[in-house]
């Protein structure tokens, strides 16, 4: 076992890790914070999506040791500072961007990494970048559109409104 | 001005709240003192004899707390198939035992032979790998095609059942000789052989269980992902482990989506709890993807030669199929309704062809279960008959849009009975399919092609006009198809002391957004704000018996079962309202969340009805108890009937054979609306899964029954750029007349009606193409095998 130190949605934290330990399994079984899921075995799902230094990263797919001293940022660390949803959280929900809600917190993460490299997204650069993020119940539709309309463009064109 | 609250408005749900910040509490989220980690050990082949299995050396390393095998479970009962389907020849179908783990043989691979048990997750998954390493299974042939299972008696996917036959049934097969007269006499026969496609469901949120026993009661709990958590309850206790029903809690908490897959009891949920009892600590179980891919209950999987019969001018006067139907290895609890009931009874469509014959062989094979996914026999018999339809269009050079309208049931014969056994009660499908249409501009396509042209790509316009059966369903209707459970659902309005209510209902949400929109019910019936009302389900300690949620069922049984709870809420609080306003009951009337006396300006509201109720100070005791809490029962006297009209547009790359969607309207039929936001969504997540289905979902079985498929890098799931924006509508209703919301339900309409308008599209875009040689290409319809259809 080995401790492992690092910023997680502002707060410093550490625990005992082994080697294998993903960092997803560090921050679900060590720090509770269990907003962050594991849908898949082959990165391929998204679920996991955290950002480690403010990039997107797959946490299914890192070791928890390898992001010693860096800062995480979760989906429980994504609301205002007085706890009402972000402005990303709050356009999933006015669109009713999410139904099971298991994808979300990946889909979320992705998305903010999205908008944080690029403000104004066309329709095509969002599905585009939501690649690596399975959803199974929405169709997608109104994720991109959440998407759209958080970055502040108007969707009330898009079809089904 | 559209509501905003109540039924019709479309209320932002509060269940996102949770699942937006990280707060939801999923079956693998929650921790408990002193768990322990349980792992399967899975057949790595499709069809074997277990020779020996020796556990010493598993049991012995680090942390391992208990193994088990099939000898260990032997005794138990067997996960029963929950429908009773009968031979053609009357005799009952062949229901081979599915054991909790395999003992004897393992018939699939995935199929779970033995489980570890180990303080950590890490030391169960090393001793797993051991106990696999220490197990000997002597490999027989795989049976992995259906053609091949029924031919050959001699290689047995169980030993007591000679051609690997389920049963062999006819729908109906009285109008079996009438039918082939029909076809000798016909004007026109078109014939087609098509595949649908095994899908493998994949909840984004894969199958979790903790088991947990509680000596000093002999009580005990499972957490499960369950979308009908009494179904389960009652499986488990009655049917598999013999333990006393109420000596078992079922809590399917948040539940990461479903479509099926988790209707079902699975061996694991039975490991973990004798595995909980034995240790006494808690056991916990979640999949990996690859062992769901292996384990879940996969869909759909038939094989179908369908014949219609018609005059010149496209007026149906027949339809005639034969299926093979994969069950896999083991009967799953609906999985001989799926490719009978779920599918036979739809054969007629939205149609008035007057002789209709199914016949469906169901097979064994050493493939994973199959059951119903999101649509559940449906989608099969639609496909079937929107692409034949269009395949004798162009035979006969007819417009696919008039066909349909000719052959429509028309809104004066409602309530129509089909040949195939139901009585549809209302719609309007010319209306739907005109508001297909227009929204999806087909006066505008030719436009397009021509731009579509230019670009060197083949633009096509598909068409589907669908049906489904579904609000599943009458008690007594299923008895009589066979079923042996009842379908009825279940709610309780417990009206507290300080007037907020709590609704206990019988259906799950893993996804349909329930604690909105049965609230917004609540609430208007009752005349109170939303966030009085909260919803409970997913407990079978706290909630009624009912059986949860799937076939479109929620709001059309379950809600309502709430509304018609509130019924009785409301009738029993005009006696209290009577009583404090010394007035006669009959001269009560409730509105608006207040009791009246007629012609006086005398009310009580709501709260003060319900304050009285529980501290009965002025209240009449000698007729009344006290208490404002009521449950209701609902069982549907028919199924509900949605329908619409599908059209999509694709571009086909001719060079590659690349199919891309341009467009996908949906103008449905779902009855009366209690939240437009959560229908648009339920609508756009099944046209998600159709266009999967129809472009890219292939489940992949190589000879020796290894899934070829088995990873998110083999089997392509739909992603955010495979798909467009859907275009939506639903503004042609025809209230069900049978319940009083008059909803039809809205959950897999999408799944059902998009894959063969996807498909259509497809072939309509290579003849317009001038490539006519191609009559049809099976799902999913890949660029390779488009481009094959195209070079071929």
């Amino acid at each position: 076992m080995t401790k492992v130190t690092m910023t997680v949605n502002g707060k410093a934290v550490s625990g005992e890790v082994e080697g294998r330990t993903l960092l997803v399994q560090f921050l679900r079984e060590g720090l509770g914070l269990t907003g962050t899921h594991v849908g898949c075995d082959t990165s391929q799902c998204g679920a996991c999506v955290v950002h480690v230094d403010g990039k997107a990263v797959k946490s299914c797919t890192v070791f928890a040791l390898d992001v010693e001293g860096a800062s995480v940022r979760t989906i429980e660390g994504m609301a205002n500072a007085d706890g009402s949803l972000g402005t990303l959280q709050q356009a999933f929900q006015d669109h009713h961007g999410l139904q099971c809600g298991f994808c979300t917190p990946g889909m979320v993460m992705t998305s903010a990494a999205l908008l944080a490299e690029n403000p104004k997204p066309t329709e095509a650069e969002v599905r585009d970048y939501l690649e690596g993020n399975i959803c199974r119940c929405t169709g997608y539709h109104n994720i991109v559109k959440a998407v759209l309309a958080a970055s502040g463009q108007d969707v009330s064109a898009v079809a089904a409104e | 001005m559209p509501k905003d609250h109540g039924i019709g408005a479309s209320m932002k749900r509060r269940e996102d709240v949770r699942f937006l910040t990280g707060r939801g509490q999923y079956t693998d989220d929650v921790s408990l003192h002193g768990q322990t980690h349980a792992v399967m050990v899975r057949s790595t082949v499709a069809h074997g004899r277990i020779r020996s299995i020796d556990t010493s050396a598993a049991a012995a390393m680090p942390g391992v707390l208990a193994v088990f095998t099939g000898e260990d479970f032997k005794d138990m009962g067997g996960n029963p198939a929950g429908w009773l389907i009968n031979s053609r020849d009357g005799t009952p179908m062949r229901e081979p035992k599915r054991p909790v783990l395999a003992h004897g043989k393992v018939r699939h691979v995935g199929d779970a032979y033995a489980a570890v048990v180990a303080e950590t997750y890490a030391q169960a998954r090393d001793a797993a790998e051991q106990l696999a390493a220490d197990t000997e299974i002597e490999e027989l042939p795989a049976i992995v095609d259906m053609a091949a299972a029924v031919a050959d008696s001699s290689n047995r996917v169980h030993d007591e059942i000679p051609d690997n036959l389920c049963f062999d049934w006819g729908w109906i097969e009285d109008n079996r000789a009438k039918v082939d007269e029909v076809f000798k006499s016909a004007p026109h026969v078109t014939t087609l052989e098509l595949v649908n496609n095994r899908l493998i469901p994949n909840a984004m949120e894969p199958r979790a269980s903790i088991g947990e026993y509680f000596p000093g009661t002999g009580d005990y709990r499972l957490t499960t992902t369950s979308q009908n958590p009494h179904l389960h309850r009652l499986l488990i206790a009655a049917f598999v482990m013999g333990i006393p029903e109420n000596k078992l809690t079922v809590v399917a908490p948040d539940v990461g989506g479903g479509f099926g897959s988790k209707i079902y009891h699975y061996g694991e949920e039975a490991v973990v709890l004798a595995a909980a009892k034995k240790l006494g600590r808690p056991v916990r179980w979640t999949a990996e993807r690859s062992e769901s891919f292996i384990s879940d209950a996969h869909g759909r999987d038939h094989v179908t030669k369908i014949e219609l019969a018609c005059e010149k001018d496209g007026t149906f006067l027949a339809f005639r199929t034969a299926t093979l139907a994969n069950v896999g290895a083991y009967l799953s609890n609906f999985s001989t309704a799926t490719p009978t009931f779920l599918h036979g009874t739809l054969m007629a469509g939205p149609y008035k062809v007057p002789n209709i014959y199914v016949n469906v062989k169901t097979v064994f094979t050493n493939t994973v279960p199959v059951d119903a996914y999101r649509g559940a026999g449906r989608p099969e018999a639609t496909f079937s008959l929107e692409r034949i339809i269009d395949k004798m269009c162009r035979e006969l050079n007819l417009d696919p849009f008039e066909v349909r309208r000719k052959n429509f049931i028309t809104p004066d014969m409602f309530p129509y009975t089909t040949p195939v056994g139901l009585a549809y009660d209302t719609g309007n499908y010319g209306a739907t399919l005109d508001k297909a249409m227009e929204i999806g501009d087909v006066a505008g396509f030719e436009k397009r092609r021509a731009e579509s042209a230019k670009k060197g790509r083949l633009r096509g316009m598909g068409l589907s006009t669908w049906i489904e059966a579904c609000g599943i369903a009458p008690s007594h209707l299923v008895g009589v198809l066979g079923s042996r459970v009842g379908l009825y659902d279940a709610a309780t309005v417990r009206v507290n002391a300080t007037g907020n209510i709590s609704v206990m209902t019988g259906a799950h949400s893993h996804g349909q957004s329930h604690e909105t929109v049965f609230a917004q019910i609540v609430a208007e019936k009752l005349g109170v704000p939303e966030s009085a009302v909260e919803i409970v389900h997913g407990d079978t300690s706290k909630i009624p018996f009912g059986m949860g949620s799937y076939g479109s069922r929620s709001l059309a049984v379950c809600g309502v079962a709430v509304t018609k709870a509130i019924d009785k809420i409301v009738a029993k609080g005009k006696k209290i309202a009577a009583h404090m306003l010394e007035a006669a009951e009959e001269d009560i009337s409730f509105a608006d969340g207040k009791f009246s006396v007629a012609g006086t300006d005398k009310a009580k509201t709501f709260g003060e009805i319900a304050f009285s109720a529980y501290v009965p100070h002025n209240y009449p005791l000698e007729t009344l108890e006290p208490g404002l809490e009521e449950t209701a029962f609902y069982d549907p006297a028919n199924f509900t009937f949605p329908a619409g009209a599908y059209i999509c547009e694709v571009e086909v790359d001719p060079e590659t054979g690349k199919v891309d969607i341009c467009s996908f309207a949906c103008a449905d039929d779902f009855g009366n609306i209690m939240n437009p936001m959560v229908v648009d969504g339920q609508v756009h997540g099944g046209v998600g899964q159709g266009i999967g289905q129809a472009l890219l979902e292939n489940t992949s079985y190589d000879e020796n029954g290894q899934l070829l498929t088995g990873s998110y890098m083999d089997y392509a799931m739909p992603r955010a750029s495979d798909v467009p924006f859907y275009t939506v509508d639903y503004s042609c209703q025809t209230p069900c007349t049978h319940n009083p919301l008059g909803v039809k339900g809205c959950g897999e309409a999408g799944a059902i009606g998009s894959p063969p308008a996807v498909v259509n599209a497809v072939i309509d875009a290579l003849h317009r193409g001038g490539l006519t040689h191609v009559k049809h290409i099976d799902m999913p319809v890949s660029p390779s095998r488009v481009w094959s259809a195209i070079n071929g």
